[in-house]
């Protein structure tokens, strides 16, 4: 299978702080908002360059929704930066009503997705974040893997007119996709080739994936690997390719697996090709305080959770 | 004020207009959209700086955010009256396949709309984010709101007063229909609203009262006071005195009418204390 070296681990959100840095010096009608988690999100330098673009809400995230959607009038690119929690279940109907069927240009850019926010506990650990955006009509949801991706994206997003969710993490992590490559949002990537089984995997869970691939390789296992970076919309034409070649799937995401990745590529599969599947993903539960690694197993989301699951959706074959 | 014949006839064609609407389909809101006929009327006839046709982003010219969507009808004739589209279209309020959904949308294109609104509580901050991008293309029209009473029950509007005062948005003129009603009754008893002027002043706003807001000339003159305190660091709330239901005496000083349309009979008595002016639709 295709080796990837990691560069040296780093954290998604400051690939995002990193991206957002980028496009204030390149897109003068990109503008940022934050309820009060600046340096979480890795915000400074944007601010630092471009202190007059930057709104500093508070903690009040239904407000910040409600001027992002207002700054979209009169011509802004609103980013707004605040923890996934926050930036979902907290204002699902503000951003329902001013965001999405109002049709406005905010970009939620939503850090500390997921367990690996660690410590903080459940009250933070959103795992049903995905589930929420992607059910509003009209609006994009991304999870990129990487640091390197998760600048691509940030930066990419900015061209794209409409509504968007932009998940990323807290820990630092891998950063293995190549630092020139640009991001195509919903575009699935093909990371390696294999013809036993399918792998598709969101966000943290790519790397693992690539781990798992990898020490199936050994037992004489050919996965194909894939990164859906976005979930909607969703490349079912990439994923239907791979399941006829290799006849059954495994889907890996931080989330829910009621209302995530998996259930979408299940709902794609359903009505084209229906194939054998396995969900890796949190199983219907809340997390709890614990490192990124520690929740990451005990939740059974990491490398040997997704080769389990392989072993398993083999035999279903 | 010359024009204030004119105006005094678009304010009975648009009370027509709304329990028209309203009784045509058996529902919406005429209540509260009565109540601000004077105001509404008045702000896009006399008060507000628009440029000929629509666009999005408004550039150069005042906007206005109907937080309190469900009073809808009286919004949807006052942008038809004024050339936003066809009066005609009035026809369509609440069908299938209409741009006049029940409640305002940019969902379906109609001119005039530039938020949806509904769900309470949240036209505040979004007018702040418009008003920080005019401040940010240095444009120097004004940004103006419109809420219910009731709806500053909605926290999210607490979240949008401390915002606004703090970072000084002074382009910002907010309006709050001070009917003193509610779905389930008096505000007062369903949840005291206390001393809104008190509230806000403390929040850091320049606020305005307008005693008699069923009153045209008072309301004209009553914002005419509160745009002059507009560019001084402050954002400026107007407390609109009005009374839910004006211009028909059957629908005034009570909450029943705030989402029921009248029937045949309540129609005709309704629209002969309204007579025809400018022309129905």
């Amino acid at each position: 299978m295709k080796k990837y070296i990691d560069q040296g681990k780093n954290d998604t959100r400051s690939g995002f702080g990193a991206g957002l840095a980028e496009l204030g010096r390149s897109n003068p009608n990109v503008v940022a908002l934050c309820a009060d988690l600046v340096g979480s999100l890795k915000m400074e330098k944007f601010i630092e360059e471009n202190p007059e673009r930057f709104f500093q809400i508070g903690i009040a995230e239904a407000n910040m929704m409600g001027i992002a959607a207002g700054l979209t009038i009169g011509g802004k690119i609103p980013f707004t930066g605040t923890f996934a929690n926050f930036s979902t279940g907290r204002v699902y109907d503000q951003i329902r009503q001013s965001i999405a069927y109002s049709g406005k240009n905010v970009k939620i850019c939503a850090s500390h997705a997921g367990v690996t926010l660690g410590e903080d506990g459940a009250t933070h650990q959103i795992l049903e974040d995905i589930g929420m955006m992607k059910m509003l009509p009209g609006m994009t949801v991304i999870n990129p893997c990487d640091y390197n991706q998760t600048k691509a994206a940030t930066i990419a997003i900015a061209e794209h007119e409409g509504p968007v969710y932009l998940r990323f993490g807290r820990p630092k992590v891998a950063n293995f996709t190549p630092v020139d490559q640009k991001f195509e949002i919903g575009k699935a990537l093909m990371l390696s080739e294999g013809t036993d089984v399918t792998i598709v995997a969101t966000g943290h869970l790519v790397w693992e994936a690539l781990i798992a691939a990898e020490s199936l390789e050994k037992q004489g296992i050919s996965a194909e690997v894939i990164n859906i970076h976005t979930i909607k919309p969703f490349d079912g034409e990439a994923v239907l390719k791979s399941v006829k070649k290799t006849g059954c799937i495994v889907s890996a995401e931080e989330h829910n697996y009621l209302g995530g990745l998996g259930e979408t590529v299940a709902g794609y599969l359903a009505t084209t090709l229906p194939t054998p599947q396995e969900f890796v993903g949190t199983k219907d539960t809340f997390g709890e305080s614990g490192t990124p690694e520690e929740l990451m197993s005990k939740y059974g989301l990491d490398n040997k959770a997704i080769e389990k699951a392989v072993l398993k959706v083999l035999k279903r074959k | 004020m010359p024009k204030l014949q004119e105006l005094q006839d678009l304010t009975v064609q648009v009370r027509r207009d709304i329990l028209r609407m309203v009784h045509k389909v058996n529902s919406g809101h005429p209540g509260g959209s009565l109540g601000c006929t004077e105001f509404m009327v008045a702000l896009y006839n006399e008060l507000m700086e628009l440029k000929e046709g629509f666009d999005m982003d408004g550039k150069d010219e005042d906007l206005f955010f109907l937080s309190n969507g469900h009073i809808s009808p009286v919004f949807y004739s006052v942008l038809a009256r004024k050339g936003y589209f066809p009066v005609d279209e009035l026809n369509t309020f609440r069908l299938i396949d209409s741009r006049l959904q029940g409640h305002p949308t940019t969902h379906e294109g109609l001119p005039g709309v530039r938020i949806a609104s509904g769900s309470l509580g949240q036209g505040m901050s979004v007018a702040l984010g418009a008003a920080q991008a005019k401040k940010l293309n240095k444009d120097s029209k004004l940004v103006y709101t419109l809420h219910g009473d009731g709806e500053l029950q909605e926290g999210q509007n607490w979240e949008a007063i401390m915002y606004a005062a703090g970072n000084k948005v002074d382009n910002l003129i907010s309006t709050i229909d001070y009917n003193g009603q509610q779905i389930d009754g008096a505000t007062e008893d369903v949840l005291p609203l206390g001393n809104l002027r008190k509230k806000f002043e403390a929040f850091g706003w320049d606020v305005v009262d307008i005693k008699e807001g069923n009153n045209l000339e008072a309301v004209i003159n009553g914002m005419k006071e509160a745009k002059s305190r507009t560019g001084k660091g402050k954002p400026v709330c107007v407390l609109l005195h009005t009374v839910m239901g004006n211009g028909v005496d059957f629908m005034m000083h009570t909450h029943a009418w705030h989402g029921k349309a009248p029937n045949d009979e309540q129609l005709e008595n309704a629209l002969s204390q309204n007579p025809e002016t400018i022309g129905d639709y």
